[in-house]
């Protein structure tokens, strides 16, 4: 694959797409692509416009100005029953009236097949999304995992170029959750199609997709696969967001060519250009690290980079993991590190006076 | 908590101790209203067959009550969609006046119903009934209706027009099964208000008479007294029966939609 995008490479792109509600900027500039295949995330907060997008792709929101291309075409003006692409809604919006095969063959109505193709083709799809022989059952009497596979199933037999998802997974419970996310994860794959899911749930976008867009109030922020958004956040804000983020005052400034930030408690770190998304600050600055990049010395270990002294202040045993919340020597904000448990080896208690080993590379730097 | 009980006893008693003599009376053969009954009797409901005026006042009853029931649920429906579906300036107000009539005396209906009627130059009779019927049923009618348009998720609209239905085929395909409970239960209520309503009729009738305007005519006769009792009879058991099967339906479409907002049972 070349760096370089061809435009017709992406799926659906969207520029520069604006939409108010009376005086509300519900969505201010969306500019994005999205390939063929993709498992695409839109991730943020509640209020944030990641459902009216997903809405406005659907077909279902008019927007004010801005062009949404889906193949290549541009769908201004084309109404949701005429996009291809279909949706599973956050409440399932399953049909109570119909049985589960009437659902699923719901879209396949107005195809151009025999009555017996119509069947077959919906029962492969409730077979694929694993509830072979419910076709006959009545659609109100499913449980909630149930009516999300008949959601999908009705959604996938028709085959559209992208599938949406509004938050699918948020009413279920923990365990099925999870279950559901490797599922969904698994299908996509089997059936090739563009996903784009809408969800506040940042491990759930970690876990399923292969890129992720953060939006803050009506704009995309940042656009990275998983990896990258988690290890280079662009913003504190976002950083915040995506999982745990421990932040330390600190003060940049350059010598010799080198960058040179001072961490509080930490000391004296390298960095590179790479490290600092919003540009070098000179001067005051914010560090950012992962408690997973920090670890705690136990006696006889030495630091592979870096190490600094700190007291334990708190510790939350999880079973294969601990977290410790220490605090470095002349710091005030506590400072969260993430060990994985290993057999043999005891928590610490609190209270514990440590040295933590910690890497100039990992640290991330805001304005 | 003692007094409470008796209380709501006695209320009860008051309510519906004159409708349970109906047909005490109705079954009993002395001509006369009083204390003692004599004898168990049909003679009254047999004698009703016979009374070919009252036949056509049942006729015209039928058509009036049948003709608003349709005409109130299917303004009901619009109402209830508008008020439900949509958002504009001033709903609020346009529904509060919509309902209005459920709280309006209805002798003022009748009387300037009447006054408009004459004014314009028209003469009363069947139509005039079914217009003034229409105008009381429909608040009825928008109240259940706006209960089952509620209960609908309205993303189960979307998702059909989603997967390629046109807006028409989802009303039909969707939206109409879904809210057929409560558009029965209101042609019921309509038609049972409709079937029982005296004052509206009485000054709306004209020449042709209603069920409960020849009721009402037939009291001058001390004769017909348990022939009415009889009629009576009739009448309870049908509206007891109707308003029973249309709460049936509202309350069997409620639980499809998995919501019970509502409803006058």
């Amino acid at each position: 694959m070349t760096t370089q995008e061809t435009p017709n490479m992406s799926l659906i792109s969207l520029q520069n797409v604006q939409k108010h509600y009376g005086d509300y900027h519900a969505l201010r500039g969306i500019s994005v692509d999205i390939r063929a295949g993709e498992f695409f995330s839109l991730l943020g907060p509640s209020g944030c416009g990641k459902t009216t997008l997903l809405r406005t792709i659907a077909g279902f929101e008019d927007y004010d100005s801005g062009v949404v291309m889906i193949s290549g075409q541009d769908m201004r003006g084309v109404p949701a029953n005429k996009r291809p692409t279909n949706m599973v809604f956050q409440s399932y919006a399953i049909f109570p009236h119909l049985t589960v095969l009437q659902n699923v063959a719901f879209g396949l109505r107005k195809r151009n097949m025999s009555k017996a193709d119509k069947i077959v083709a919906a029962e492969t799809a409730l077979d694929m999304v694993g509830l072979k022989g419910y076709g006959h059952r009545a659609a109100h009497a499913l449980s909630g995992g149930q009516r999300q596979r008949v959601a999908l199933a009705r959604a996938l037999v028709l085959k559209p170029k992208v599938l949406l998802l509004d938050e699918p997974l948020s009413a279920l419970d923990r365990k099925m959750r999870e279950q559901m996310q490797v599922e969904l994860i698994k299908l996509q794959r089997e059936v090739g199609i563009t996903f784009i899911l809408v969800t506040h749930d940042q491990e759930e976008a970690l876990v399923m997709s292969d890129r992720i867009a953060v939006m803050f109030e009506g704009e995309i922020v940042q656009c990275d696969d998983p990896e990258v958004l988690y290890r280079r956040p662009n913003s504190k804000r976002v950083a915040d967001f995506i999982g745990v983020m421990n932040f330390l005052p600190a003060t940049c400034r350059e010598e010799d060519g080198k960058k040179i930030a001072t961490v509080a408690g930490l000391g004296e770190a390298e960095i590179s250009e790479a490290q600092c998304p919003e540009g070098f600050p000179d001067g005051e600055a914010t560090v950012g690290f992962r408690p997973e990049t920090l670890t705690l010395l136990y006696e006889g270990q030495t630091a592979t980079h870096r190490e600094a002294p700190a007291t334990i202040e708190e510790v939350v045993y999880y079973g294969d993991m601990t977290y410790y919340d220490v605090r470095f020597e002349g710091v005030e904000t506590p400072v969260r590190i993430s060990m994985r448990n290993i057999f043999g080896r005891d928590v610490l208690s609190v209270g514990s006076s440590v040295r933590v080993s910690w890497s100039p590379g990992a640290l991330v730097v805001f304005r | 908590m003692k007094s409470l009980k008796t209380y709501a006893v006695f209320y009860l008693i008051f309510l519906y101790a004159p409708i349970f003599l109906l047909p005490l009376f109705a079954f009993n053969s002395s001509t006369v209203i009083a204390f003692p009954l004599e004898s168990f009797t049909t003679e009254w409901f047999t004698e009703l067959l016979t009374l070919s005026e009252m036949h056509g006042a049942l006729l015209n009853s039928l058509k009036i009550a049948v003709t608003s029931a349709v005409l109130a649920t299917i303004l009901g429906i619009f109402a209830a969609m508008a008020a439900t579906r949509y958002r504009f300036p001033g709903q609020k107000g346009i529904m509060g006046f919509i309902m209005l009539p459920l709280v309006l005396p209805e002798i003022i209906v009748a009387v300037s119903l009447l006054i408009v009627i004459l004014r314009m130059g028209f003469s009363t009779g069947a139509w005039s009934v079914i217009v003034g019927h229409t105008l009381i049923c429909t608040p009825f009618a928008i109240a259940i209706l706006q209960s089952a348009f509620s209960a609908l998720d309205p993303s189960l609209e979307e998702a059909a027009y989603d997967l390629g239905e046109t807006p028409v085929s989802t009303f039909r395909l969707v939206t109409l099964p879904l809210v057929m409970p409560g558009i029965i239960s209101a042609l019921l209520i309509s038609f049972t208000i409709s079937m029982d309503e005296f004052i509206i009729a009485f000054f709306l009738t004209g020449a042709e008479p209603t069920l409960p305007v020849y009721l009402f005519s037939m009291m001058r006769f001390p004769k017909l007294l348990p022939a009415v009792m009889a009629l009576g009879t009739i009448l309870v058991v049908l509206s007891v029966l109707l308003i029973v099967i249309a709460e049936f339906f509202r309350r069997r479409g409620a639980k499809r939609t998995g919501s019970d907002a509502g409803g006058f049972l």
